[in-house]
């Protein structure tokens, strides 16, 4: 006795030739009102307004909230917001963020208090855009550009780095790291009360790509 | 191997108590408190103050249940991890109460009215019991507002421990562990009222060996520590169970790992041996596996006589080309995880064909070697429970807090619960000894033999022979008389975790696996039959420093060596001569003296990098997995295998878990044992003049190779110094601080002096400690003379 289950037959097996062949009816050509209607959509749209835009020559503006490339915030006296926390990593659904938080040291002050990030990653091949790592940001240093533009040609290029991330540094700023502003502690900066760099810092960035060295 | 089978007359009946906690009964042992109890029902009450292992305090308050006894409810609502369960008692926790719910609530609201909200910043983040609790307990607005209060932060309490005190919820964790368990009572709470916060004494910091299991019970991010700060959450962390390689303890470790880093590591809960504690060594030396002077690449002696790069398959021709038909010998030391040491021991008996094998690399004897054929391989007999038992317990050349901390927090615990009666046999006094009120018996370094015959035990005793016994003769054989005359227990505690699995393992000269005699044939058949070979060497092997000496005169060719350091033993000097002219092969995590003079070097895995499995002074095997699973290291027997291959021998160890099924199917002997002959007592040199009789033992952190690369853990290393007795110190005219010399004609060191409970004869120095190795600059540790005079 086999131990397989054989299929059940019922009767003899069938040729394919043994199924009568039924014709059905085709259409013919439609009436020459049908045709013309169905080129009504075509002849409707000429007159409407074109939404086509010559891309990559003509670049339109994104809606203001578009979400697009992230951006680590400076404050205004040119610390880093981002203080390693990993809110935004364990937010990801995409687990496209890699951070790991470092010490901020009298001679290493990157952010006010006592912690920043020091690697700051994100996989612009695992991002999804859905912005949940700005909502879990304590800091307000992670927010998304309306940059669009994140193409490239290989995996490695599309991992930012913490450089690649940064608000650039804007005139009245102070290259950090440097101390945190005179007599201001960690929650003068979270409140705003930091408003712009003060010369005891170290030289202040004039906007033009050099400082105030002299 | 449980208690109640140990101590079959201990048992006695515990009156049961039945209460009603929710609407569900629950009976429980007399004494067990309402917290526990609901426990046992899954019922979570929240709670920050409570440990099961620290007495109850109640300070947090966070607990608070009503409580009904015999119709009469409490007033108000009860703090239910201080109060035990009665009969008739009803209670109603926040599930069922409404009033206790809310009393939870408030109490909540008020912890956190001085809580800072940095969890973004705070370590404990993610597995905070205060951020858990609440959330399941807490209201989700605060009437409290302003500001909260502020401390500067955070504060070094010591090199490795950070405290941030307005994170505090003065739950008393800390200072009850430190007072508690570890008698290091160098952390309390200072001031009172609004004020109180956790301190250290102005002058003393928290310089505690165990100062690392506050942080783990620390509730909120209060206690942090400086080498995992900020390093990364808990979600990153890949957790594996583990072993702790630095001791015989056997501690049940937790290791996690962030991409293929170890960040930490974590005390486990093995309630029959470190309960849920660990030492600092255990929970921070693991840098050295990351360590720059990491081997990664097999190494080979060309031409020139540089070790120079090569590939796998030439360095195992190299090395099976220069073993091959040589007299080689195995040298394996106290490290390496058990079925490494069983690889070990198959290879010298089957690839080398020969008994000279020994993982003892430290000043060893041969009393010891007989000692440790006859009465301790293969017999598992004394367990931390019979510490728990015992009604004395006899330290014999051991320093348990140094040598095996988690011995010193059992003993410790049952000294404070029920004040169990401890002596200590040794040549100095020790914070441990003052801790545990021991009697001390002070001896001339050399005559321990003779003050250990004269305690007196019981049959429900237990002796503790540390493995510096072997450096004093007739001192093992002491303790075995004083052991068989009383009936009381004897326990051999090395301080290398991989010592007692290397016995078991047979990877000494007397001994093949599993306690079987080389001596004995049908031993000798058992084991073959086992390994399929027709049949095993049968000429005794040669010990450790017998191997050492053939080697340098030419009676061995090679030697294969696996994480030995020439300066642990004696004579570190001549060792490696001795090794320069033979060929060495050695197998090393990182660079070391060995490998220095090696002609084949082959890296292998470190504890962290394999998977294994340990086993500790008692017997006990702990098998622990790869916790860096992407590391390309293999284990010393996967070496050894392919090496054997390669020689065309094979020892068919293809793999961990194999090796280990090898293992307990070779099960232990159950032959005739080795007979064990005593050695007579020896006595103290004379010291005469100036001279003195040098002792020495290790301390927990000193300048060990597996404690490198962890500036954090160094800093709370206890001052080296040298100790004199007062007599001696007068009559050389030093106190306490000047700067003393030891000499002999190997050297010399200098030290800081320390006066206290020491041997007039006798001058103790740390073994291994920066600024005094005695090993490497006096070639002496024990029973022998140096001259002290004032620097």
């Amino acid at each position: 006795m086999s131990n397989s289950i054989e299929p059940k037959k019922s009767g003899a097996a069938k040729d394919i030739n043994d199924v009568s062949f039924v014709e059905v009816e085709q259409p013919g050509p439609a009436s020459l009102g049908k045709q013309s209607l169905g080129f009504w959509v075509t002849f409707k749209t000429m007159f409407k307004k074109n939404l086509s835009v010559q891309y990559p020559d003509v670049k339109a503006p994104t809606e203001a909230r578009f979400h697009g490339r992230h951006q680590l915030n400076r404050h205004p006296d040119g610390l880093e917001k981002c203080i390693g926390c990993e809110l935004c990593a364990w937010a990801c659904p995409a687990d496209a963020i890699y951070v790991e938080g470092g010490d901020n040291t009298p001679g290493n002050q990157v952010s006010p208090g006592e912690r920043h990030g020091a690697v700051y990653q994100i996989n612009y091949l695992r991002c999804i855009f859905c912005g949940l790592c700005v909502e879990a940001c304590p800091t307000r240093a992670l927010t998304m550009t309306n940059e669009y533009e994140l193409a490239d040609n290989s995996r490695e290029k599309l991992i930012f780095e913490k450089e690649d991330l940064l608000a650039p540094l804007r005139a009245g700023m102070v290259m950090p790291p440097h101390p945190m502003y005179p007599d201001m502690d960690e929650n003068n900066y979270y409140r705003g009360e930091v408003k712009a760099a003060d010369p005891s810092q170290g030289p202040i960035f004039d906007g033009l790509g050099a400082g105030e060295s002299k | 191997m449980t208690t109640l089978a140990n101590n079959p007359t201990e048992v006695t009946p515990v009156e049961m108590i039945t209460v009603v906690i929710d609407g569900f009964e629950v009976t429980v042992p007399k004494g067990t408190l309402i917290i526990r109890a609901a426990e046992k029902l899954g019922i979570q009450i929240p709670r920050f103050c409570d440990h099961p292992l620290l007495d109850p305090v109640g300070a947090c308050r966070q607990c608070l249940v009503d409580v009904e006894i015999n119709g009469r409810a409490f007033p108000k609502p009860q703090a239910s991890c201080t109060i035990p369960v009665e009969p008739n008692m009803i209670v109603k926790t926040q599930l069922t109460s409404p009033v206790a719910d809310k009393a939870q609530k408030g109490v909540m609201e008020l912890l956190l009215g001085n809580h800072p909200l940095d969890c973004p910043v705070c370590d404990k983040g993610g597995e905070c019991p205060l951020q858990n609790q609440a959330m399941s307990n807490g209201n989700a607005e605060s009437r409290l507002t302003g500001y909260k209060r502020t401390f500067e932060k955070p504060i070094n309490i010591s090199s490795q421990v950070l405290l941030d005190r307005e994170r505090c919820v003065l739950c008393a964790r800390c200072t009850r562990f430190s007072t508690q368990i570890a008698s290091d009572p160098f952390i309390t709470l200072n001031h009172r009222g609004a004020l109180q916060q956790v301190g250290i004494y102005e002058n003393d910091p928290f310089n505690s060996y165990f100062s690392g299991n506050t942080i783990q019970i620390c509730p909120v991010g209060a206690l942090t520590g400086a080498s995992y700060r900020f390093r990364a959450r808990p979600f990153d962390l890949v957790s594996t169970p583990s072993a702790c390689e630095h001791c015989a303890s056997g501690c049940d470790m937790r290791t996690d790992v962030r991409r293929g880093k170890t960040l930490r590591r974590l005390a486990g809960d093995d309630a029959a041996v470190n309960e849920e504690w660990n030492c600092d060594k255990g929970r921070w030396a693991f840098k050295y596996v990351t360590s720059t002077d990491r081997l990664t690449q097999p190494l080979i002696r060309n031409a020139e006589g540089e070790l120079v790069e090569a590939s796998w398959p030439e360095a195992l021709a190299a090395a099976a080309a220069g073993l091959k038909g040589k007299r080689a010998a195995v040298l394996t030391g106290g490290r390496v995880t058990t079925e490494d040491a069983y690889g070990y021991s198959k290879f010298a008996r089957i690839a080398l064909k020969t008994n000279d094998i020994d993982f003892r690399a430290r000043v060893s004897g041969k009393e010891e070697g007989d000692f440790l054929a006859a009465k301790v391989a293969g017999n598992f007999d004394v367990h931390y429970s019979n510490i728990d038992s015992a009604d004395h317990v006899l330290l014999v050349a051991f320093e348990p807090e140094e040598e095996s901390p988690i011995v010193f927090l059992r003993i410790n615990k049952n000294f404070k619960k029920r004040g169990l009666k401890v002596t200590s046999v040794a040549t100095k006094g020790s914070i441990a000894v003052d801790k545990l009120k021991a009697d001390f018996i002070k001896v001339a370094p050399g005559a321990e033999a003779a003050a250990v015959a004269g305690v007196a035990l019981t049959a429900k005793s237990v002796i503790l022979l540390g493995e510096r016994a072997s450096e004093s003769a007739g001192l093992i054989s002491a303790a075995v008389a004083l052991a068989e005359k009383t009936g009381a227990k004897l326990a051999w505690i090395p301080r290398r975790a991989g010592e007692r699995g290397a016995l078991e393992a047979g990877a000494l000269p007397a001994l093949l696996p599993g306690g079987r005699p080389v001596a004995d044939s049908a031993a000798r058949v058992d084991i073959a039959a086992a390994w399929g070979v027709d049949s095993l060497p049968d000429t005794p092997g040669r010990t450790t420093h017998q191997i050492i000496e053939a080697l340098g005169n030419n009676e061995l060719d090679a030697v294969v060596v696996g994480g030995v350091d020439a300066h642990d033993l004696l004579n570190g000097r001549k060792v490696l001569d001795s090794l320069q002219k033979s060929f060495v092969v050695s197998l090393e995590i990182a660079t070391s003296s060995i490998t220095e003079v090696a002609d084949v070097v082959l890296p292998v895995a470190a504890v962290t990098e394999k998977s294994g499995s340990f086993l500790n002074w008692e017997g006990r095997s702990r098998a622990f997995d790869a916790a860096v699973a992407e590391s390309l290291n293999r284990s010393d027997l996967r070496i050894l295998s392919a090496l054997a291959d390669a020689m065309g021998e094979s020892i068919m160890l293809g793999t961990v878990s194999a090796t280990a099924r090898e293992i307990s199917q070779l099960g232990k002997w159950d032959g005739a044992r080795v007979q064990f002959t005593p050695v007579a007592p020896g006595s103290a040199v004379a010291a005469t003049g100036d001279q003195a009789i040098l002792t020495s033992w290790r301390r927990l952190l000193d300048m060990g190779t597996m404690q490198r690369g962890e500036d954090n853990l160094a800093g709370t290393r206890r001052q080296t110094v040298a100790v004199i007795s007062e007599k001696r110190a007068n009559g050389i005219n030093v106190s306490t601080g000047d700067q003393i010399r030891l000499s002999n004609a190997n050297g010399s060191i200098t030290l800081p002096a320390l006066v206290e409970d020491i041997h007039d004869d006798a001058v103790w120095i740390p073994r291994n400690s920066f600024g005094s190795q005695a090993l490497t600059s006096l070639n002496a540790v024990h029973g022998e003379l140096v001259t002290v005079v004032k620097a």
